[in-house]
């Protein structure tokens, strides 16, 4: 059981849930679970091919888990994940 | 709507001043009442992460989004949007800007021409992942007349 901190901009689509506690063993798993419980998440946080989706980082406590193992990043009971959405933009 | 305090504002404008010829960013924090119109009372300046040319593309750390949803929950408000800067441009989105842009975050875009504060708009994300504008209202400033 982890507990996954869902941003402030896709919390409408966890019934205005910040906190979740999904048991999974990786963060692959995870983010499975979530867009089973919460469908509407899916198109948010997946590409088409069911990937992570570029704009979207997803960190175990203060690391990115692309500096970790990626989606095969182990999950512990403690593990707290932040979905977190890439701001970014500029007049060009 | 969206209402920008006054004390608020004015640190947004004066970041977007300073940055410039870069663009500046950061954080809008207040309240939404039932109606959606959302009124700013804090805002977090945040540095340009973006490597590169800062003056026509800005980003914001992770690491700094994450302090942001945690000061959020530490002082009761709503982490409600992003500002940024349009250096010597319009205080229109970009289709980069469009892209990246997240669903019910509100987008305030500042105009700075030549270090002079322009336009100010604020942008929102429709269903169908479109921007459209949102008011922004100006603050009523006191006149001090009501402790005359």
């Amino acid at each position: 059981m982890a507990t996954v901190i869902i941003p402030t901009p896709l919390r409408k689509f966890t019934n205005n849930t910040a906190r979740l506690d999904i048991k999974a063993d990786t963060i692959e798993n995870t983010v499975h679970e979530l867009t089973l419980n919460f469908p509407d998440l899916k198109k948010h946080l997946l590409d088409d091919k069911g990937q992570i989706r570029s704009f979207v980082n997803i960190f175990v406590g203060n690391d990115d888990i692309r500096d970790l193992q990626q989606g095969k990043t182990p999950v512990q009971t403690d593990t707290v994940i932040s979905i977190v959405p890439a701001i970014a933009g500029g007049f060009a | 709507m969206i209402l920008i305090q006054s004390t608020a504002r004015e640190l947004m404008l004066a970041d977007a001043v300073q940055a410039f010829p870069d663009e500046c960013c950061g954080f809008l924090f207040g309240q939404e009442d039932g109606e959606g119109h959302r009124t700013i009372t804090t805002i977090r300046v945040v540095n340009n992460a973006k490597e590169g040319d800062k003056r026509r593309r800005f980003v914001i750390a992770p690491l700094d989004y994450i302090q942001a949803e945690q000061f959020a929950e530490e002082s009761g408000l709503t982490l409600l949007g992003v500002y940024h800067s349009h250096p010597n441009h319009p205080a229109i989105p970009s289709e980069h800007d469009r892209i990246a842009a997240q669903p019910f975050f509100s987008y305030v875009i500042v105009s700075v021409l030549e270090r002079k504060v322009g336009p100010v708009r604020s942008w929102r994300l429709n269903d169908e992942a479109q921007f459209e504008e949102e008011s922004v209202a100006v603050p009523v400033l006191s006149t001090g007349a009501e402790n005359a």
